[in-house]
Protein backbone atom coordinates (compact mmCIF):
# COMPACT_ATOMS: atom_id res chain seq x y z
CA UNK A 1 0.00 0.00 0.00
CA UNK A 2 1.70 3.20 -0.97
CA UNK A 3 0.93 6.05 1.54
CA UNK A 4 -0.60 9.69 0.45
CA UNK A 5 2.00 12.20 0.07
CA UNK A 6 1.20 15.43 2.52
CA UNK A 7 4.07 17.88 1.22
CA UNK A 8 6.68 18.41 -1.13
CA UNK A 9 9.20 17.33 1.87
CA UNK A 10 7.59 13.70 2.00
CA UNK A 11 8.12 13.36 -1.78
CA UNK A 12 10.49 10.81 -2.16
CA UNK A 13 14.14 11.49 -2.95
CA UNK A 14 14.98 8.66 -5.07
CA UNK A 15 14.48 8.72 -8.80
CA UNK A 16 13.69 6.16 -10.56
CA UNK A 17 13.80 8.19 -13.77
CA UNK A 18 16.71 9.12 -14.03
CA UNK A 19 19.01 11.83 -15.70
CA UNK A 20 20.07 11.45 -19.43
CA UNK A 21 17.43 11.28 -21.94
CA UNK A 22 17.06 12.84 -25.68
CA UNK A 23 13.45 14.42 -24.30
CA UNK A 24 13.21 18.49 -25.81
CA UNK A 25 14.76 21.29 -23.01
CA UNK A 26 11.37 21.59 -20.97
CA UNK A 27 9.82 18.59 -22.24
CA UNK A 28 6.44 18.29 -20.40
CA UNK A 29 5.51 14.73 -20.58
CA UNK A 30 9.42 13.68 -19.77
CA UNK A 31 8.41 15.60 -16.24
CA UNK A 32 5.32 13.73 -15.49
CA UNK A 33 7.18 10.13 -16.19
CA UNK A 34 9.87 11.31 -13.47
CA UNK A 35 6.51 12.44 -11.02
CA UNK A 36 4.34 8.92 -12.38
CA UNK A 37 8.35 6.91 -11.31
CA UNK A 38 8.86 8.27 -8.29
CA UNK A 39 5.82 8.10 -6.63
CA UNK A 40 5.20 4.24 -7.97
CA UNK A 41 8.91 3.81 -6.75
CA UNK A 42 11.22 0.57 -7.16
CA UNK A 43 8.68 -2.11 -7.53
CA UNK A 44 7.92 -1.11 -10.90
CA UNK A 45 7.52 -2.80 -14.38
CA UNK A 46 6.90 0.42 -16.98
CA UNK A 47 5.30 -0.75 -20.34
CA UNK A 48 6.05 1.92 -23.30
CA UNK A 49 4.23 1.93 -26.60
CA UNK A 50 5.50 3.82 -29.12
CA UNK A 51 5.62 7.70 -28.73
CA UNK A 52 7.80 10.51 -27.68
CA UNK A 53 8.66 8.82 -24.63
CA UNK A 54 9.76 6.01 -26.22
CA UNK A 55 11.31 6.90 -29.48
CA UNK A 56 12.99 10.03 -27.10
CA UNK A 57 14.43 8.24 -24.27
CA UNK A 58 15.59 5.05 -25.78
CA UNK A 59 17.64 6.15 -28.71
CA UNK A 60 20.85 3.97 -29.33
CA UNK A 61 19.89 0.83 -27.09
CA UNK A 62 19.91 2.84 -23.74
CA UNK A 63 17.34 4.21 -21.52
CA UNK A 64 16.99 6.58 -18.36
CA UNK A 65 14.92 3.90 -16.32
CA UNK A 66 16.91 2.71 -13.13
CA UNK A 67 13.36 0.01 -12.65
CA UNK A 68 12.71 -2.08 -15.37
CA UNK A 69 11.26 -1.15 -18.69
CA UNK A 70 9.68 -2.85 -22.00
CA UNK A 71 8.60 -1.16 -25.54
CA UNK A 72 5.39 -2.21 -26.62
CA UNK A 73 4.02 -1.71 -29.95
CA UNK A 74 1.76 1.88 -30.09
CA UNK A 75 -0.78 -0.17 -30.77
CA UNK A 76 -0.90 -2.86 -27.90
CA UNK A 77 0.27 -1.28 -24.80
CA UNK A 78 -2.85 -2.62 -22.74
CA UNK A 79 -2.38 -5.88 -24.42
CA UNK A 80 1.69 -6.24 -23.20
CA UNK A 81 0.59 -4.86 -19.65
CA UNK A 82 -2.42 -7.47 -19.37
CA UNK A 83 0.21 -10.41 -20.60
CA UNK A 84 3.02 -9.31 -17.67
CA UNK A 85 -0.05 -8.92 -15.23
CA UNK A 86 -1.92 -12.60 -15.86
CA UNK A 87 1.79 -13.61 -15.67
CA UNK A 88 2.88 -12.92 -12.52
CA UNK A 89 -0.52 -13.56 -11.20
CA UNK A 90 0.00 -17.19 -12.12
CA UNK A 91 3.62 -17.51 -11.10
CA UNK A 92 2.71 -16.17 -7.34
CA UNK A 93 -0.40 -18.63 -7.61
CA UNK A 94 2.01 -22.03 -8.50
CA UNK A 95 4.44 -20.19 -5.95
CA UNK A 96 6.71 -20.13 -8.81
CA UNK A 97 8.73 -16.88 -8.08
CA UNK A 98 8.32 -15.30 -4.56
CA UNK A 99 8.65 -11.74 -6.21
CA UNK A 100 5.72 -9.30 -5.00
CA UNK A 101 3.39 -8.00 -7.13
CA UNK A 102 4.33 -5.29 -8.91
CA UNK A 103 3.05 -1.89 -9.79
CA UNK A 104 2.43 -2.65 -13.99
CA UNK A 105 2.84 0.59 -15.23
CA UNK A 106 1.71 1.76 -18.87
CA UNK A 107 2.90 5.16 -20.26
CA UNK A 108 1.05 5.90 -23.16
CA UNK A 109 0.76 8.86 -25.46
CA UNK A 110 -2.69 10.54 -26.19
CA UNK A 111 -2.03 8.83 -29.89
CA UNK A 112 -1.07 5.63 -28.28
CA UNK A 113 -4.40 5.71 -26.17
CA UNK A 114 -7.08 7.46 -27.40
CA UNK A 115 -6.39 6.96 -31.11
CA UNK A 116 -4.21 3.72 -32.42
CA UNK A 117 -3.82 1.99 -29.36
CA UNK A 118 -7.58 2.52 -28.32
CA UNK A 119 -8.80 -1.02 -28.55
CA UNK A 120 -5.95 -2.79 -26.50
CA UNK A 121 -6.28 -0.32 -23.62
CA UNK A 122 -10.31 -1.45 -24.00
CA UNK A 123 -9.75 -4.69 -24.16
CA UNK A 124 -7.38 -4.97 -21.00
CA UNK A 125 -9.93 -2.50 -18.83
CA UNK A 126 -12.71 -4.52 -19.87
CA UNK A 127 -11.16 -7.97 -18.78
CA UNK A 128 -10.21 -6.24 -15.37
CA UNK A 129 -6.31 -6.60 -15.17
CA UNK A 130 -4.88 -5.03 -11.80
CA UNK A 131 -2.92 -2.58 -13.94
CA UNK A 132 -2.23 1.27 -14.30
CA UNK A 133 -2.55 2.96 -17.50
CA UNK A 134 -0.93 6.47 -17.77
CA UNK A 135 -2.45 8.92 -20.89
CA UNK A 136 0.20 11.36 -20.88
CA UNK A 137 -1.33 13.90 -23.27
CA UNK A 138 0.46 16.03 -25.41
CA UNK A 139 -2.28 16.77 -27.66
CA UNK A 140 -0.19 15.63 -30.79
CA UNK A 141 2.04 13.14 -32.29
CA UNK A 142 5.30 14.97 -31.24
CA UNK A 143 7.85 12.80 -32.27
CA UNK A 144 7.35 12.13 -35.61
CA UNK A 145 7.04 15.88 -36.04
CA UNK A 146 3.40 17.18 -34.54
CA UNK A 147 0.89 15.48 -36.64
CA UNK A 148 -2.79 15.57 -35.36
CA UNK A 149 -4.28 13.02 -32.65
CA UNK A 150 -7.88 12.83 -31.85
CA UNK A 151 -7.01 15.06 -28.30
CA UNK A 152 -5.57 17.86 -30.54
CA UNK A 153 -8.02 21.24 -29.52
CA UNK A 154 -10.02 22.69 -32.35
CA UNK A 155 -8.19 25.49 -34.08
CA UNK A 156 -4.80 24.01 -33.20
CA UNK A 157 -2.29 24.02 -35.90
CA UNK A 158 -0.53 20.70 -36.83
CA UNK A 159 1.32 19.70 -39.92
CA UNK A 160 -1.69 17.75 -41.06
CA UNK A 161 -4.25 20.56 -39.96
CA UNK A 162 -2.14 23.73 -41.26
CA UNK A 163 -4.36 26.70 -41.29
CA UNK A 164 -4.53 28.29 -44.90
CA UNK A 165 -7.23 31.00 -46.91
CA UNK A 166 -9.34 27.47 -46.79
CA UNK A 167 -9.34 26.11 -43.62
CA UNK A 168 -8.19 29.41 -41.72
CA UNK A 169 -8.97 27.68 -37.92
CA UNK A 170 -6.34 25.04 -38.80
CA UNK A 171 -8.34 21.94 -37.17
CA UNK A 172 -11.57 21.76 -37.73
CA UNK A 173 -12.72 18.81 -35.41
CA UNK A 174 -13.74 18.95 -31.79
CA UNK A 175 -11.25 16.87 -29.40
CA UNK A 176 -11.95 13.38 -28.00
CA UNK A 177 -12.50 13.01 -24.44
CA UNK A 178 -10.92 9.97 -23.33
CA UNK A 179 -11.48 10.29 -19.56
CA UNK A 180 -14.60 9.67 -20.05
CA UNK A 181 -14.59 7.38 -22.95
CA UNK A 182 -12.84 5.11 -19.93
CA UNK A 183 -15.11 6.21 -17.25
CA UNK A 184 -18.50 5.23 -18.96
CA UNK A 185 -18.38 1.90 -20.84
CA UNK A 186 -15.93 -0.27 -18.45
CA UNK A 187 -17.44 -2.01 -15.62
CA UNK A 188 -14.37 -3.45 -14.40
CA UNK A 189 -12.72 -0.02 -13.73
CA UNK A 190 -11.38 1.03 -10.41
CA UNK A 191 -9.78 4.23 -9.88
CA UNK A 192 -9.68 7.12 -12.75
CA UNK A 193 -8.14 10.76 -12.27
CA UNK A 194 -7.20 13.29 -14.74
CA UNK A 195 -4.23 15.75 -13.66
CA UNK A 196 -1.97 18.21 -14.76
CA UNK A 197 1.75 18.44 -14.27
CA UNK A 198 1.78 22.32 -12.61
CA UNK A 199 0.00 20.14 -9.89
CA UNK A 200 2.84 17.50 -8.95
CA UNK A 201 1.17 16.75 -5.57
CA UNK A 202 -2.31 15.78 -6.57
CA UNK A 203 -0.77 14.11 -9.75
CA UNK A 204 1.66 11.96 -7.75
CA UNK A 205 -1.40 10.88 -5.27
CA UNK A 206 -3.51 9.75 -8.18
CA UNK A 207 -0.66 7.39 -9.22
CA UNK A 208 -0.81 5.66 -5.98
CA UNK A 209 -4.24 5.83 -5.41
CA UNK A 210 -4.50 4.19 -8.91
CA UNK A 211 -1.99 1.92 -7.76
CA UNK A 212 -3.40 0.76 -4.57
CA UNK A 213 -6.58 -0.03 -6.40
CA UNK A 214 -7.23 -3.52 -6.79
CA UNK A 215 -8.00 -3.25 -10.51
CA UNK A 216 -7.52 -1.18 -13.76
CA UNK A 217 -6.72 2.32 -13.26
CA UNK A 218 -6.63 5.30 -15.42
CA UNK A 219 -4.64 8.17 -15.62
CA UNK A 220 -4.96 10.94 -17.57
CA UNK A 221 -1.90 13.90 -17.37
CA UNK A 222 -1.80 17.12 -19.31
CA UNK A 223 1.30 17.18 -20.56
CA UNK A 224 1.97 20.69 -22.21
CA UNK A 225 4.93 20.28 -25.48
CA UNK A 226 7.20 23.35 -26.27
CA UNK A 227 8.17 21.85 -29.32
CA UNK A 228 4.37 20.94 -30.89
CA UNK A 229 2.51 23.89 -29.24
CA UNK A 230 5.10 26.19 -29.86
CA UNK A 231 5.92 27.90 -26.23
CA UNK A 232 9.55 28.67 -24.71
CA UNK A 233 10.80 25.95 -22.75
CA UNK A 234 10.62 27.43 -19.46
CA UNK A 235 6.78 28.51 -19.94
CA UNK A 236 5.80 24.63 -19.78
CA UNK A 237 4.64 24.82 -15.94
CA UNK A 238 2.53 28.10 -16.70
CA UNK A 239 0.82 26.75 -19.53
CA UNK A 240 -0.20 23.81 -17.66
CA UNK A 241 -1.29 25.81 -14.52
CA UNK A 242 -3.27 28.16 -17.53
CA UNK A 243 -5.08 25.16 -19.12
CA UNK A 244 -6.67 24.12 -15.82
CA UNK A 245 -7.68 28.00 -14.75
CA UNK A 246 -9.18 28.72 -18.24
CA UNK A 247 -11.16 25.61 -18.26
CA UNK A 248 -9.64 23.76 -21.01
CA UNK A 249 -8.50 20.87 -18.95
CA UNK A 250 -10.78 20.02 -15.97
CA UNK A 251 -8.53 18.35 -12.61
CA UNK A 252 -11.08 15.35 -11.40
CA UNK A 253 -11.17 11.72 -9.87
CA UNK A 254 -13.76 8.98 -10.25
CA UNK A 255 -13.68 5.85 -6.95
CA UNK A 256 -16.45 3.88 -6.53
CA UNK A 257 -18.82 5.12 -9.20
CA UNK A 258 -18.36 8.71 -7.04
CA UNK A 259 -16.93 11.88 -9.03
CA UNK A 260 -15.08 14.32 -6.86
CA UNK A 261 -13.51 17.54 -8.07
CA UNK A 262 -9.87 17.81 -6.65
CA UNK A 263 -9.05 21.41 -7.76
CA UNK A 264 -11.68 24.33 -8.10
CA UNK A 265 -10.15 27.03 -9.97
CA UNK A 266 -10.89 30.82 -7.90
CA UNK A 267 -12.10 32.38 -10.72
CA UNK A 268 -12.53 30.76 -14.78
CA UNK A 269 -9.74 33.09 -16.97
CA UNK A 270 -10.42 33.80 -20.57
CA UNK A 271 -9.31 31.45 -22.81
CA UNK A 272 -7.12 33.89 -24.68
CA UNK A 273 -4.55 34.23 -21.24
CA UNK A 274 -3.94 30.39 -22.58
CA UNK A 275 -3.68 30.56 -26.18
CA UNK A 276 -1.85 33.65 -27.07
CA UNK A 277 1.35 31.85 -25.02
CA UNK A 278 1.04 29.28 -27.89
CA UNK A 279 2.26 29.36 -31.46
CA UNK A 280 -0.08 26.66 -32.57
CA UNK A 281 -2.76 29.16 -31.52
CA UNK A 282 -1.57 32.33 -33.37
CA UNK A 283 -3.88 32.19 -36.57
CA UNK A 284 -7.10 31.88 -34.67
CA UNK A 285 -9.64 34.59 -35.35
CA UNK A 286 -12.39 36.35 -32.55
CA UNK A 287 -14.53 34.07 -34.11
CA UNK A 288 -12.37 30.76 -33.44
CA UNK A 289 -11.70 31.84 -29.99
CA UNK A 290 -15.09 32.20 -29.03
CA UNK A 291 -15.85 28.20 -30.20
CA UNK A 292 -12.95 27.76 -28.23
CA UNK A 293 -14.48 28.97 -25.18
CA UNK A 294 -17.76 27.67 -26.12
CA UNK A 295 -16.21 24.08 -25.79
CA UNK A 296 -14.36 25.06 -22.48
CA UNK A 297 -17.48 25.97 -20.71
CA UNK A 298 -19.10 23.07 -22.01
CA UNK A 299 -16.54 20.96 -20.50
CA UNK A 300 -16.65 23.20 -17.06
CA UNK A 301 -20.00 22.55 -17.13
CA UNK A 302 -20.00 18.31 -17.46
CA UNK A 303 -17.69 18.01 -14.68
CA UNK A 304 -20.20 20.64 -12.46
CA UNK A 305 -18.58 23.71 -12.51
CA UNK A 306 -19.96 27.27 -13.34
CA UNK A 307 -18.29 28.80 -16.18
CA UNK A 308 -17.86 32.91 -15.62
CA UNK A 309 -16.30 33.84 -18.80
CA UNK A 310 -19.41 34.38 -21.62
CA UNK A 311 -18.80 32.22 -24.63
CA UNK A 312 -20.83 34.62 -26.76
CA UNK A 313 -18.99 38.39 -26.61
CA UNK B 1 29.58 2.13 -36.99
CA UNK B 2 28.93 -1.12 -37.95
CA UNK B 3 28.29 -4.03 -34.74
CA UNK B 4 29.82 -7.07 -34.30
CA UNK B 5 27.02 -9.84 -33.65
CA UNK B 6 27.98 -10.56 -30.49
CA UNK B 7 27.85 -7.56 -28.91
CA UNK B 8 24.24 -6.94 -30.07
CA UNK B 9 22.44 -7.82 -27.06
CA UNK B 10 19.87 -10.65 -27.04
CA UNK B 11 16.17 -9.14 -27.95
CA UNK B 12 17.45 -5.45 -27.32
CA UNK B 13 17.88 -5.87 -23.41
CA UNK B 14 20.25 -3.60 -22.17
CA UNK B 15 20.75 -2.98 -18.12
CA UNK B 16 18.82 -0.77 -16.79
CA UNK B 17 20.96 2.69 -15.36
CA UNK B 18 21.24 3.33 -11.23
CA UNK B 19 21.76 6.69 -10.90
CA UNK B 20 22.46 8.43 -14.57
CA UNK B 21 22.02 7.21 -18.01
CA UNK B 22 25.44 7.78 -19.31
CA UNK B 23 24.49 6.72 -22.84
CA UNK B 24 22.58 10.34 -23.52
CA UNK B 25 24.96 13.06 -21.86
CA UNK B 26 22.61 16.20 -22.61
CA UNK B 27 24.30 19.12 -20.74
CA UNK B 28 26.26 20.27 -23.93
CA UNK B 29 22.98 21.50 -25.13
CA UNK B 30 22.73 24.06 -22.88
CA UNK B 31 22.70 27.71 -23.72
CA UNK B 32 22.19 28.96 -21.24
CA UNK B 33 23.17 28.35 -17.14
CA UNK B 34 20.88 27.98 -14.11
CA UNK B 35 23.03 29.69 -11.36
CA UNK B 36 21.30 29.60 -7.59
CA UNK B 37 21.85 32.39 -5.04
CA UNK B 38 22.58 30.40 -1.76
CA UNK B 39 21.71 33.34 0.01
CA UNK B 40 17.95 33.83 -1.58
CA UNK B 41 16.89 29.98 -1.15
CA UNK B 42 14.33 28.71 1.11
CA UNK B 43 14.97 24.99 0.15
CA UNK B 44 11.31 25.07 -0.66
CA UNK B 45 12.15 22.26 -3.16
CA UNK B 46 9.71 23.68 -6.30
CA UNK B 47 12.71 23.54 -8.64
CA UNK B 48 13.52 20.09 -7.34
CA UNK B 49 10.38 18.53 -8.31
CA UNK B 50 9.87 20.70 -11.82
CA UNK B 51 12.67 19.48 -13.17
CA UNK B 52 12.10 17.43 -16.17
CA UNK B 53 15.73 15.93 -16.29
CA UNK B 54 16.23 15.16 -12.70
CA UNK B 55 19.19 17.83 -12.89
CA UNK B 56 18.94 19.00 -9.46
CA UNK B 57 20.43 17.41 -6.59
CA UNK B 58 19.26 17.07 -3.46
CA UNK B 59 21.67 16.67 -0.70
CA UNK B 60 20.74 17.14 2.93
CA UNK B 61 17.65 18.94 2.14
CA UNK B 62 19.76 21.57 -0.20
CA UNK B 63 19.67 21.94 -4.32
CA UNK B 64 22.66 22.32 -6.79
CA UNK B 65 22.14 21.47 -10.09
CA UNK B 66 23.80 18.59 -12.28
CA UNK B 67 25.22 20.25 -15.26
CA UNK B 68 26.53 17.10 -16.78
CA UNK B 69 22.59 16.89 -18.16
CA UNK B 70 20.93 20.40 -17.56
CA UNK B 71 19.33 21.25 -20.93
CA UNK B 72 19.09 24.91 -19.51
CA UNK B 73 15.16 24.77 -20.20
CA UNK B 74 14.91 27.26 -17.32
CA UNK B 75 11.96 25.88 -15.68
CA UNK B 76 13.48 25.80 -12.50
CA UNK B 77 14.06 30.32 -13.06
CA UNK B 78 10.70 30.24 -13.40
CA UNK B 79 8.69 28.38 -11.01
CA UNK B 80 11.23 29.64 -8.09
CA UNK B 81 9.03 31.54 -5.82
CA UNK B 82 11.86 34.22 -4.44
CA UNK B 83 14.34 34.44 -8.00
CA UNK B 84 17.35 32.36 -6.23
CA UNK B 85 17.84 31.24 -9.53
CA UNK B 86 19.21 33.10 -12.61
CA UNK B 87 19.95 32.10 -15.96
CA UNK B 88 23.35 33.42 -17.10
CA UNK B 89 24.44 32.78 -20.95
CA UNK B 90 26.77 29.65 -21.28
CA UNK B 91 29.73 31.80 -23.55
CA UNK B 92 30.08 33.56 -20.45
CA UNK B 93 32.16 30.86 -18.59
CA UNK B 94 35.75 29.48 -19.36
CA UNK B 95 34.69 25.91 -18.85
Amino acid sequence: MLEEIKSLKKVPEEEYYVPGHRTCAGCGPALQYRLVAKAAGPNTIFVGPTGCMYVANTSYGCGPWSVPWLHAQVTNGGAVASGIEAAYKAMIRKHKTDAKFPNIIVMAGDGASADIGLQALSAAFYRGHNILFVTYDNESYANTGIQTTPTTPYGAWTTFTPAGPVVPEGKKLMPKDLPKMMAHGHPALKYLATASLAYPLDLMNKVRKGLNAEGPAFLYVHAPCPKGWSFPSDKTLEIGKLAVETGMFQLYELQDGQYKLTYRPKEQKPIEEYIRLQGRFSHLQPEHIQKLQEFANQRLKEVGLEATVPSVT
Amino acid sequence: MSVQVKDVPFAGTVPSPKTENEGMITGSWRTRRPILDKDKCTDCRMCWISCPDSSINLTNGSVSFNLKYCKGCGICNEICPVGAISLVPELDFEE
